[in-house]
This record gives structure tokens, C-alpha cells and sequence, in this order.
């Protein structure tokens, strides 16, 4: 789109990533603007409007930017492209390809470097899905690609108001993204062309859907701590805050694996480029049990790490959201895994710094809780225009300084989500995996388990835990017989069910039916009433059970050793 | 053409405000005052309004000194020169070696394209067993030293960087006590592993922002020689002083603080740092230890905090040791199945009998019956602390590995020990079977 007349300005200032301009004409509040430095053109977005000076946040190193510089305003949003080629692709947080951008420049990321986001020669075998006089709204899609194991919807703008008409459509065949698929024409009569590829807002949710419903099926992770404990729903939210050395990235890295979703994107915000890099090496070596194809194929990944430009952080989690977003429309269940929200958070700290606004606590902005809530009220299940249902999960991981969950970050994802997995330090000393506290965390969700079961057994937990503590100050002497044996159940509960050993093939992941299967047996040893003489034999015991238990846990569900191993443990709790 | 201004309109901290025309942010100048001439950086355009930092600190300024902008950042000089040299953080010669000038390198550049790294796959052998064995320390790993003040970690970071073994040293000393950099310069020298290494060091009586370049110099040094196929280990003491000599200057410019003072970036501006760190695709490696000393040893202290938020893992340096519980290598995993067949069980065993020497001692304090059991623990936990833990120890992995199980056998019995049958029959010392 070449405008006619483009819109100017000239820096008059620059602190860090914040550039303020003088402009003439007018200003669009977010709009993208381009610093001209030398032969670099360095992308950012007006974030502040005051008199005729407007202020940027910069995506780029700002070093060698002068007073008297030119900016360049574009009209547009901060936007992403979406269209088919987007799965197993790696991003910035602008959605730059990051292997073509290392292909083009080398081993650095070059500044005001900028790559289209989608391959515009590729041909895809389009399919239409409506013919000439077909009415449509925006959700509507005109045909479909495959890309990867989905059919992928080519949809009408998701901007587009009221009800359309298709005046043309493309047969059957073989299209790059750019070319114009349909055309339709609106009530006022105005012709809009649909491309394979259309650009979006980050910033603005993708509502092109019925109704948003209530998200009350639960998203089975495979990892039982959450699936029995607390779960997550389908369309749910959640967060995981926790130390450093907790293990958050381990959970995302097993979530992303593990969950029965559809697509799965991971967004790296502000975090070590190596864990990213793990990713990019196994990824596209795991197979989907599922699909059967490379996990890759279902993947996405947005990274900014946390030594590139800071501005781009906060934007990396929106275009990851977006991206999200875009596939729920084509009735797909999308897990979006954020890695770490903190960060993105102290990128806004940073910016509002430098824009001297009133600081809140920690010197957090005010709009902080406002700006966290939006992000994960993003997520949903909805119900699409076609009657199908699509969904967004959310999970962000919370680094809190200090690993004091008292921070705003962790208060303000608190309010918001359904369902908090504390990670703890404590566990994480102790070598239990996964390391979230199940006393602490809590869900709003329901889980696949027996409820009533559950909370069985959380009590036992509780009351192991208190027996645990008693025991700290008073010896194992000093304790009955009877709540000894309660604190064994509970370390049982623990060590047998709750914890999962992520390095055996059949233990690190769970499915649905083992699940309940399994819990129904350790549920009927932690009620079964048992009597020890002493203390020892009681140990001894739970010490064999555990023993056979985990051999039972890493053994196939229903296979032959299966079965005879339970047989076994079945024999050893009649015989107390 | 280079321009010089001469009306200094203010003067705070280490900055200095001049009013130019056309300058670049992050531009360096040259300020002349009546004592010498000194190096300054933009760091904030306003309008006219330059900020300048003062590289030697802004005592003796006149408010009509001379303010020369010479149109370029700063930059290091990058040649095989630079071995066996020591520099200050500004990048002038500390020893009395000529001015180095050729080659000239910007420092702070961009990051690394993360799809140009790879999973790092090689061990650094140190020497120490409680790295070796318990948190092998990976090529391109980014890993701290957490400790509290007196703890010997210049001595450690010097044992490490000569047996090392690894192409080019490169050590930052950052507020460092002038007696410590003679103790760094000299124990190279010694060992003859002072023509492989390349110092910059800040002593803590130079100008505080010198102090903040050291990093910059060292890894845009490191990134040069990485990018040429060599493996380079990067050496950095103390990133406590660095991070207060940002707070220092983020305070001076009026920034809002967010956490005891320090400024909003602090995560940013280590990371930053630390993620200098890599394996490049086709080319060498730069490793970054780094020394974190916690005030009141308190980890959640921002510097620690954000720090270990950042790193690979970090080694606790406590009461001359390094402790074996929270001290973590995250990349450990990547390589220590590929040394010795025992090396994981020998590594897991040993800490987990450890850590139940501990509670022992813990009932014992507190008054309870030992066991049998427990006087085992005891005897196996003192004999671990004095022949496997002590900083003095320096064997290779293998040893290390023997004198693991040459521990085990004198302390229990093969079937205590927890470890499978297999490894039993391999590696306990003969002599002890069935005895």
C-alpha cells in the first residue's frame, strides 16, 4: 500500500527505547512508526500522545539516533499476518522468521532487519466452500488449504461488519497467499478482496465468533498432579509462578508436549535463548501419538529472548495470543504457553519509567492488573459461525522477584485466572517432579477424577502434612501410632501418584483412563483402615508398596506386566 | 568534522549535560579538563540537550571545559595482541604495554540469532569433584558464583581459569580490590596461562562507569575470537558491583527505582550480559562464570534474584565449599551420560545419602536416638565433606569418580548404597566385596 501523501516527523529526543518526535499533521495513538537512521529503518509504536510531540517505544537498539532524525508513520496498528504456513515456524516478537533472518544476515540479529512472516511464493491447494450468492459475516471462511494435519480456513477479514455477499470465487487449485481467492461485497455495496492472507492487530482479540462459552471440560495435561489436583479446562487459564530453579520451564516444556490439544505455541518472552534452542532441536524429533507427525507440525514458536530489544517482549506475547486466536477460528483447541509473563511485565515497568509516569508498587504501572487481565481474557471457548467450537488455553508462567508470590505480577495473574500451580523451591530440593505444591495451588475447574475422591485425598495430604511438621519438634516418639500411619499415606499419595518421573517413557505421561484407574486404587488404600503393631512394620510396608507402585506406574497401561503387577499390590493390602 | 562545545550546563554524578546539535545516542566524546582528558558517553537526547556520562568521573569539570563528539560508540581493539594484556574497563593498557588500535570492535552489539546457536554437548573439566561429578560445567554455559563476601571465590574462578580446559581466558574484574587484581595477574602469570588469558579490570578506586564497560569489553572481545573457532571462557567478578554501579547511575539520571534502589532494567541489562553465552552453529563457544556476591547472604536480593532467573544454574560458595544443595547445573544433563557409565548413579546417590547425613546430624542436634544407621551417615557425610567437598581437592572426573566409590565402600554395605547390581559389580573396589 503505498500512501500518497506519507506522514513525517522529526526526532526531538531519546532515552533508551523511548524516541519522542515532533509530527505535523496528526498521529495515530499505537500506530507503527519507522526511525530512519542511516541506512536503517528501525520499527516502533506510538505509545504516547502529548501537544505535537509523540513518543515511540523502539523494537530495536536505538544507539546512533539523532536529534533531527526522520520518522516515518505507517497508518498501521502493530499487526500480524495470518494466513497457512504459520505452524512450525520460529518467530521474534514480531513475527520475523528468525531462521530466514539468520540465512540473510548471519549469526546476529541484525537491527531494522525485517522478513515477511509467511512464504508469498509457496502454492497452496485451495478448496472453496461457498459459491457466487453466498452470505457470509466475519468468521465465515471462502474455502480451505491443508497445511500440515489441518484442513486451514481461509477466512473472510476478520474486520469486516455485517453480512457480505460472494460476487466471485476462485475454483479449485493451487494459489500463493497473496492472490485473491474471493471477492464479496458488503451491504453498502463496497467490494472487499479475501486473500489467503490477511494482517490483524495484535492488540485487538479476534472476535469473529457466536458466543463465548463457559470453559467447563477439562484439558487433559497427562500430568496427574494437574489433572487430579488442579485442573485446567479447555478455554481455561492458568498460571505457574515460582522461583528460579522451581522448574516452570521443565512444566511449560512437558505441557507442550503432553497436552491433547491441537496447536500448541510457545511463546518465549524474555527468556533464556537455550531452553528455546532445546525446543528448536527436539521438537521436530518427538512424534505426536496423536497425529503421528513431528511435534513441530503443531507447533509455533515466539521467541524473544531475553537479550533482544525489550519493546519487542510485549509484543511477542501479543502476537503469540493472536496467532492463538487465529487457529481457534478454524475450530482447533490451542494451547498458548507464555514463558514468563513477569518479563513482559517488567518491560512495561521499564517503558513507563522512561515515560516518568506515576509509579505503582514496585514501580509497577498502574494499568499493569488492567493490561495482565486483557491478555488472559483473551483466552476462551467459543462457539464459531459454522456451530463448531474452537478454544484458546492460556498458561503463563510468573518469575516473582524473589519467588514471593506477594508481588503484583502474581497478585494480578491471581485475580484473573482459574487455576493457580505454585511451583516450590522445597520440591524442587527434594527432586519431586513436577514440582507444584498441592496444598498451596488451587483450581476453579473441575477435574475427569471423582471430585468428592479428590478431596479424599487432599485431606489425607493435609493431614500427613501436619503429622510431617508435629514430628519436626517432637520426634518420631512422639507421635501415635495412628497418625504415623496417616503421615505414611500421605507420603505414599505423594511419592506414587502426585509425583511423575518425566525420564521413564510409560510414567511421564498419563492418559485420561490410567488416571482414573489409578486413582481409584490409591484412593482405597489411603480410606482403607490399617493396623500396625509398630512403626517400623508400618514403614516397611509402605516403603514395599512404594516400590512396587512406581515399577507399576512405569510399566504400559493394560499390558500383561501391567496386570500382574496389580495383582501383586492388590494381594499385599488384603493381607493388613 | 568534529565538533567541540564548551558550555557545560549541568553537572550531577557522573553527568554532565552540554547543549550540541546533531549528535548520536550513545555517541562517544571527549571531555578535556584541566587534569586530562576523559571519555563520555550520550545517554540521553533532549531536544539540544545531550547527557553525557563521564568515563573518569566528573570531578574537576569546569562548566566551560571542552566537549568534543567524535562520531562513533566505543570500541575495543580486537587482535591477538590483546593476549596477556591487561586493560582497564575504558580499554586503556593497565600494564605498560602500548595503546592497541587497530582492529577497532563496537561492544554491546546485538544478540545472537537464536536459531544460529546449537544444544551444547561438550564438558569443561575443572579439576574440582563437586563440579566435575555433581554439576559438570558445560561449554557455553552461563553460570554464577552466589557467595557472601570473604568466601574464597577469586581463588576458585582462578583455579578454574587455569585448568580450564579451554582456548582464551578472559577475566572482568569489576570493583575489584587492587590486591586482588595482583592476586589474579600473578597466579596466571605462574601457571604460564597469562599468554592465553586477556584481563579488563576495574579496580574499586577507578570511576564508577568504567565499571559498567568491563562486561561489554570482555564479551565483544570474546564474541571476535568465539566467531574464529575458539573456545573462549569469560570470567566475570563481581556482577553485585556492576549492578551497583547501574544503580548508581540510574539514581544520578532520576530514574524511577523499582527494587531496593535498583533500576526496572536490571533483569534486561544482565541478561543481556549473561546471554552473551553461546555455542554458535559452525563456529567456537563462550562460557560465562560469573561472581554474584550476596549481601547478607540473602538470595532473594535483586542482584541474586534476577540473576539466577537468568542463568544455567548457579554453585553456592559456602564456608570455603561449594554446597552441594541448591548448587545446580542445568546443562549437566547434556553431558554427563557421555563420560563414564557411573557417573549419573555415583552422582545421585552420593547426594542423596548426603542429604540424609544432614537430617541425621539434624536429630542429633536436636537430641533424638541415633541409629546405627545414622552413625553411618555421619561417618560417610565427614568423610565426603574432608576428602570430596574440600576446595583443595584436585583430581580428574575419573579419579573423582573412585574416590566416590572408594567412599561408599568404606562407609556401607553395597546394598545400603542404593545403587543397581550391574554398577556394584563394576566399579566397588574388589577388596571390599564380601568383606
Amino acid at each position: 500500500m503505498a500512501a500518497e501523501k506519507q506522514r513525517k516527523g522529526q526526532v526531538t529526543g531519546v532515552n533508551g527505547n523511548m524516541v519522542a518526535c515532533e509530527f505535523k499533521d496528526k498521529v495515530v495513538q499505537n500506530e507503527v512508526a519507522y526511525v530512519v537512521v542511516g541506512d536503517e529503518t528501525l520499527k516502533g509504536e506510538v505509545i504516547r500522545v502529548k501537544g505535537n510531540i509523540a513518543e515511540l517505544q523502539v523494537f530495536e537498539d536505538t544507539a546512533g539516533i539523532r536529534v533531527g532524525d526522520t520518522i516515518e508513520f505507517s497508518d498501521d496498528l502493530l499487526s500480524v499476518e495470518l494466513g497457512p504456513g504459520l505452524l512450525g515456524q520460529i518467530f521474534d516478537g514480531l513475527q520475523n522468521p528468525l531462521p530466514q533472518l539468520a540465512e540473510q544476515h548471519g549469526f546476529f540479529l541484525k537491527r531494522g532487519a525485517y522478513l515477511k512472516p509467511l512464504d508469498e511464493e509457496k502454492k497452496w491447494e485451495f478448496t472453496p466452500t461457498v459459491k457466487v450468492g453466498d452470505k457470509l459475516r466475519a468468521g465465515n471462511h471462502v474455502g480451505t488449504v491443508p497445511e500440515n494435519m489441518f484442513e486451514h480456513r481461509i477466512f473472510l477479514p476478520f474486520g469486516i461488519t455485517g453480512e457480505v455477499e460472494v460476487t466471485d470465487i476462485k475454483a479449485k487449485g493451487s494459489y500463493a497467499i497473496k492472490e485473491v481467492v474471493a471477492k464479496v461485497k458488503d451491504a453498502d455495496g463496497v467490494k472487499h478482496d479475501v486473500e489467503m492472507v490477511q494482517v490483524w492487530p495484535v492488540k485487538a482479540p479476534i472476535k469473529a465468533y457466536t458466543e463465548k462459552l463457559k470453559a467447563n471440560e477439562p484439558l487433559v495435561t497427562k500430568l496427574r498432579l494437574i489433572d487430579t489436583i488442579c485442573p485446567v479446562s479447555v478455554g481455561g487459564t492458568f498460571c505457574t509462578p515460582g522461583p528460579f530453579g522451581a522448574g516452570k520451564t521443565v512444566l511449560q516444556h512437558l505441557l507442550s508436549r503432553h497436552a491433547e490439544v491441537d496447536v500448541v505455541i510457545v511463546a518465549a518472552c524474555g527468556e533464556r535463548a537455550g531452553e528455546v534452542v532445546e525446543i528448536l532441536y527436539e521438537f521436530p524429533e518427538l512424534i505426536d501419538p496423536k497425529t503421528g507427525k513431528s511435534l513441530m507440525e503443531r507447533t509455533i514458536i515466539i521467541c524473544n529472548t531475553s537479550s533482544m530489544p525489550v519493546a519487542a517482549r510485549e509484543s511477542s506475547v501479543y502476537t503469540a495470543v493472536t496467532l492463538a486466536e487465529y487457529y481457534r477460528q478454524m475450530g482447533l483447541n490451542v494451547l498458548l504457553l507464555a514463558d514468563s509473563t513477569s518479563r513482559w511485565a517488567q518491560a512495561m515497568r521499564e517503558m513507563s519509567g522512561r515515560l516518568e509516569e506515576i509509579p505503582g508498587e514496585e514501580a509497577f504501572p498502574a494499568y499493569l492488573e488492567s493490561r495482565i487481565a486483557s491478555f488472559y481474557e483473551r483466552a476462551g471457548l467459543v462457539k464459531l459461525r459454522d456451530g463448531g467450537l474452537g478454544s484458546v488455553t492460556i498458561g503463563g508462567a510468573v518469575s516473582p522477584a524473589g519467588g514471593n508470590f506477594e508481588e503484583p505480577v502474581t497478585q494480578a495473574t491471581l485475580k484473573v485466572v482459574g487455576g493457580f500451580l505454585g511451583l516450590s523451591q522445597a520440591r524442587a530440593n527434594a527432586r519431586k517432579y513436577p514440582t507444584i505444591e498441592p496444598l498451596e495451588s488451587w483450581s476453579k475447574y473441575s477435574s475427569f477424577v471423582d471430585n468428592d475422591k479428590v478431596a479424599d485425598a487432599l485431606a489425607m495430604l493435609k493431614k500427613s502434612n501436619n503429622v510431617g511438621q508435629m514430628m519436626k519438634v517432637v520426634g518420631e516418639e512422639g507421635t501415635s501410632t495412628d497418625e504415623f500411619i496417616d503421615y505414611l499415606k500421605g507420603e505414599f499419595f505423594d511419592a506414587v501418584y502426585l509425583q511423575q518421573n518425566a525420564f521413564d517413557k510409560a510414567d511421564e505421561a498419563s492418559s485420561k483412563e490410567r488416571q482414573t484407574y489409578v486413582f481409584d486404587l490409591v484412593h482405597s488404600i489411603l480410606t482403607q483402615k490399617m493396623h500396625f503393631e509398630e512403626k517400623d512394620a508400618a514403614r516397611r510396608f509402605f516403603q514395599e508398596l512404594r516400590q512396587k507402585f512406581i515399577t507399576w506406574n512405569s510399566s504400559e497401561f493394560e499390558t500383561d506386566s501391567f496386570k500382574d503387577i496389580e495383582k501383586e499390590l492388590r494381594g499385599k493390602l488384603e493381607a493388613v | 568534522m568534529q565538533k567541540v562545545y564548551s558550555e557545560i550546563l549541568q553537572i550531577a554524578g557522573d553527568v554532565i549535560i552540554v547543549e550540541a546539535e546533531g549528535i548520536g545516542y550513545k555517541e562517544l566524546a571527549e571531555v578535556k579538563t584541566q587534569t586530562g582528558v576523559s571519555l563520555a558517553q550520550v545517554i540521553r537526547l533532549d531536544g539540544k540537550k545531550v547527557s553525557l556520562q563521564v568515563l573518569a568521573g566528573s570531578r574537576g569539570i569546569s562548566t566551560n571545559d571542552k566537549v568534543r563528539f567524535l562520531g562513533k560508540q566505543i570500541q575495543v581493539s580486537c587482535t591477538e595482541d590483546l593476549l596477556g594484556r591487561v586493560f582497564t574497563g575504558a580499554g586503556d593498557p593497565r600494564d605498560n604495554g602500548p595503546e592497541l588500535t587497530e582492529n577497532m570492535i563496537d561492544i554491546g552489539g546485538p544478540s545472537v540469532n537464536p536459531s544460529k546457536r546449537i544444544v551444547p554437548k561438550n564438558m569443561i573439566r575443572t579439576g574440582i569433584p563437586m563440579i566435575d561429578i555433581f554439576n559438570t560445567l558445560v561449554e557455553s554455559q552461563k553460570l554464577p558464583i552466589f557467595s557472601i563476601a570473604g568466601e574464597p571465590y577469586n581463588q576458585l574462578l582462578a583455579r578454574i581459569a587455569m585448568q580450564a580446559e579451554v582456548d582464551l581466558i578472559i577475566l572482568g574484574g569489576m570493583g575489584l580490590k587492587y590486591d586482588d587484581y595482583l592476586f589474579f595477574r600473578d597466579t596466571l602469570e605462574e601457571h604460564g596461562s597469562l599468554s592465553r588469558s586477556i584481563l579488563f579490570v576495574h579496580t574499586a578506586s577507578d570511576p564508577t562507569v568504567e565499571c559498567l564497560l568491563v562486561p561489554d569489553m570482555c564479551l565483544a572481545v570474546a564474541e571476535k575470537f568465539a566467531l574464529e573457532g575458539k573456545r573462549v571462557l569469560c570470567l566475570l567478578t563481581d556482577m553485585t558491583n556492576f549492578s551497583d554501579a547501574l544503580k548508581e547511575v540510574a539514581i544520578t539520571m532520576e530514574q524511577i527505582p523499582s527494587n531496593r534502589g535498583y533500576p526496572g532494567d536490571l533483569y534486561s541489562q544482565l541478561a543481556a550480559r549473561y546471554e552473551k553465552a553461546v555455542d554458535f552453529d559452525g563456529a567456537g563457544s563462550i562460557t560465562v562464570l560469573g561472581v554474584t556476591t550476596m549481601p547478607g547472604d540473602d538470595v532473594t536480593h535483586p542482584v541474586p534474584d534476577n540473576t539466577g532467573y537468568i542463568t544455567e544454574g548457579q554453585y553456592y560458595l559456602r564456608g570455603g565449599r561449594i554446597e552441594p544443595f541448591g548448587s545446580l547445573s542445568r546443562l549437566k544433563q547434556q553431558v554427563n551420560d557421555k563420560t563414564r557409565s557411573d557417573h549419573r548413579t555415583i552422582m545421585d546417590r552420593m547426594i542423596q545419602l548426603f542429604a540424609d547425613y544432614r537430617e541425621s546430624l539434624e536429630k542429633r542436634s536436636m537430641g533424638f536416638q541415633m541409629s546405627a544407621w545414622d552413625d553411618k551417615l555421619i561417618k560417610y557425610g565427614e568423610t565426603f565433606e574432608s576428602r570430596l567437598m574440600d576446595l583443595s581437592v584436585n583430581i580428574p572426573l575419573e579419579e573423582a569418580l573412585d574416590l566416590g566409590w572408594k567412599i561408599l565402600s568404606d562407609c556401607f554395605e553395597p546394598a545400603e548404597t542404593g545403587i543397581k547390581d550391574a554398577l556394584i559389580e563394576e566399579y566397588w573396589p574388589k577388596e571390599k566385596v564380601g568383606s
